[in-house]
C-alpha cells in the first residue's frame, strides 16, 4: 500500500493530510508532529489566546476524531531525527518508517537573542507554539512590565494583546520605523499612532544593547542610553525556516527548502510545503509566511502526489489584528516604487496601494474590507487599476 | 445543546449538536462539514465561511457587523439577505433547530 509520510503537523502538514483523503487517496498517511498537541491554529496565539480569551481546545484545527476517522496516523510528540532518501525511510529515535512519498512541512523557528546580550536569562521568550504561550502566561497581568524586541507584526500584535491585559509594554525596533521590512511608511505611521494612543511605549531606531539580571531578566539596556526595568521579554525578530533535516538529507536549500512549481524538492519522492519551503517568484527564492499560503500550497502538493501535475501559483494574503483594528493585506509589496492612499467609506478606514510603475503589487487595508476584497480580486486576476482611480474612489 | 443542521450545496444534510458559545464556523470545522473553508479560522478576514442562515432565526442570530457586511459583499457565491460569515455567528440555545445552507463556492 502506498504510504505518504508528512513531517510537521502544523497548518501545512494537516491540510495536506486532509486533502489526500478528500481526493480519495486510499493508501497510508502518517502525520508526524513534534509538539504534544493535535494540529492547531497559530494566528490566535499572539492575540486572543495570549490574553486568555480563547481556550486551548478552541485552537484545534479539526475535531478530536477527525484524523482517526480518515485513517490518518497522527503521531504527536515525535521528533524525526533523520531522513534516509536512498532507502526511502525516516527515523525517529530507534524507530524507522518507510515511505513512498515524503512531505516536509517543518515550518519555521523563531530567532532567539544571542547569549552575549543576555539571551540565556530566564523570562525571555519567543512566541510560536502553544508551549511558548504556556510559558509566557504566568507572567502576564496588570502592572507587569514587558519588553518586546522587534516591531514586526508579531511584536505589535503581542504588544497590543499585553497592553489590553494591563501589562506595561515597551517595544523596541532597531530599524528607523516599525514594520520597516514589510510595509510602507504610511502603514507604519498608522500603527505607531494606534499603539501610542493606547499607551504602548514604542521606541523606533533603538536597539537592545543587553539584557541584565542574576538568573532572570531584570532590566534592558538600550542603544539610546536608557535602561528599562522589565519582568519579562518577548523576542519577535523573525523566523528561520526549519531545514535541518532537509540539509542533512542533502536536499537543495536556499532561504528554505527549494521546491519547484509543483512542490517537489531536489530529492526523489520528497516534497515540501508551507513556511519551510522556498519557491521561485519573479526570479528569486521566496518564502511566504501565511496560513492561506500554507493551506493552498499543501493542497496543491497533495494533488500532485496523486498525479495532478498542477503548478502552484501563490496568491498571498495576510491579516493582523491589533486592538480594534484589522489590517488585511493582499499581494506582496516587494519592489514597489510608490504608494497611493485611498480613504475608506467608513470613518477611520483607509488603504495603501503599492505600485511598481503602473503595476499594482499589493494593498494594506486598514479597517477597510471593501478595499481589501477589491484589491485582492484585481491582484489575483493580474489587473492593475490606475493610481488615479485608486485615489479618487472611482473603483468599486 | 442546540441541534443545527448543515445542508451542503449538493443537498446533503448533517445534523449536529452545537456547543453554546462557539461560532457556527467552529462547529462546522469540528464536525468536518464540507464546504466551510474558513481559511482565516474565524478572524473575518477571508469570507470563506459564508453560509445562508435560516431566516426564521435572524433575530436569534443577531445583526451583521459593519466589517462582516463589507466582506459579505465580496463572497464567491452571491450574497443574499440571509448571508452571514459563519465565524461571526455564536451558538446560543435559541438556535436549536436552525438550518444552515452552505453555498457551492467559497
Amino acid at each position: 500500500m502506498r504510504h505518504v509520510a508528512i513531517i510537521g503537523a502544523g497548518q501545512a502538514g494537516s491540510s495536506l493530510a486532509a486533502k489526500l483523503r478528500e481526493l480519495d487517496f486510499d493508501g497510508r498517511v502518517t502525520l508526524i508532529g513534534d509538539e504534544p498537541h493535535p494540529p492547531y491554529q497559530r494566528p490566535p496565539l499572539s492575540k486572543a489566546y495570549l490574553t486568555g480569551k480563547l481556550a486551548a481546545d478552541r485552537l484545534a484545527l479539526r475535531g478530536p476524531s477527525f484524523y482517526a476517522e480518515r485513517g490518518i496516523d497522527l503521531r504527536l510528540a515525535t521528533t524525526v531525527t533523520r531522513i534516509v532518501p536512498a532507502e526511502n525511510r525516516i527515523e525517529f529515535g530507534s524507530e524507522s518508517l518507510a515511505y513512498d512519498d515524503l512531505v516536509l512541512a517543518t515550518g519555521a523557528t523563531p530567532i532567539s537573542l544571542p547569549v552575549e546580550v543576555g539571551g540565556a536569562l530566564a523570562n525571555i521568550f519567543t512566541l510560536r507554539t502553544i508551549g511558548d504561550v504556556e510559558e509566557i502566561a504566568p507572567h502576564v497581568g496588570p502592572g507587569k512590565r514587558a519588553l518586546i524586541v522587534g516591531g514586526g507584526y508579531i511584536g505589535l500584535e503581542v504588544a497590543a494583546a499585553l497592553n489590553q491585559t494591563g501589562v506595561d509594554v515597551t517595544l523596541v525596533e532597531l530599524q528607523e520605523r516599525i514594520l520597516g521590512r514589510v510595509a510602507a511608511a504610511e502603514t507604519s505611521a498608522y500603527f505607531r499612532s494606534l499603539h501610542a494612543e493606547r499607551g504602548v511605549r514604542l521606541l523606533e531606531g533603538v536597539g537592545l544593547v543587553s539584557l541584565e539580571g542574576e538568573d532572570r531578566v531584570l532590566r534592558a539596556r538600550l542603544s539610546d542610553g536608557s535602561c528599562v526595568d522589565v519582568d519579562f521579554v518577548i523576542v519577535g525578530i523573525g523566523v528561520r525556516p526549519s531545514v535541518t533535516l532537509a540539509e542533512a538529507a542533502g536536499l537543495a536549500v536556499e532561504n528554505g527548502i527549494c521546491v519547484d512549481l509543483q512542490g517537489r524538492t531536489s530529492g526523489t519522492g520528497i516534497w515540501a510545503a508551507g513556511d519551510c519551503a522556498s519557491l521561485l517568484w519573479s526570479g528569486r527564492r521566496l518564502r511566504i509566511e501565511s496560513v492561506p499560503h500554507a493551506i493552498d500550497q499543501a493542497e496543491t502538493v497533495a494533488a500532485n502526489i496523486l498525479g495532478a501535475n498542477r503548478d502552484y501559483r501563490p496568491r498571498p494574503w495576510f491579516w493582523s489584528d491589533q486592538f480594534d483594528v484589522k489590517l488585511q493585506i493582499a499581494g506582496l509589496n516587494s519592489g514597489y516604487d510608490r504608494t497611493v492612499e485611498r480613504k475608506g467609506a467608513r470613518p477611520g478606514s483607509c488603504s495603501y496601494w503599492y505600485f511598481a510603475g503602473e503595476k499594482l503589487l499589493a494593498v494594506d487595508a486598514i479597517n477597510d474590507a471593501r478595499a481589501y476584497m477589491t484589491a485582492k480580486r484585481l491582484i489575483d486576476a493580474g489587473r492593475s487599476p490606475s493610481p488615479r482611480d485608486v485615489a479618487d474612489g472611482a473603483l468599486a | 445543546m442546540p441541534t443545527i443542521t448543515f445542508i451542503t450545496a449538493e443537498g446533503k444534510q448533517h445534523a449536529v449538536t452545537a456547543e453554546i458559545g462557539r461560532s457556527v464556523m467552529e462547529i462546522a470545522l469540528e464536525k468536518s462539514i464540507p464546504g466551510v473553508v474558513a481559511e482565516c479560522n474565524g478572524s473575518a478576514a477571508c469570507a470563506t465561511c459564508h453560509c445562508y442562515f435560516d431566516p426564521a432565526f435572524t433575530e436569534a442570530i443577531g445583526p451583521v457587523g459593519e466589517h462582516e457586511s463589507d466582506m459579505l459583499d465580496f463572497t464567491a457565491a452571491p450574497r443574499r439577505p440571509e448571508s452571514r460569515l459563519s465565524c461571526q455567528v455564536r451558538v446560543v440555545d435559541t438556535l436549536d433547530g436552525m438550518t444552515v445552507r452552505i453555498p457551492a463556492m467559497q
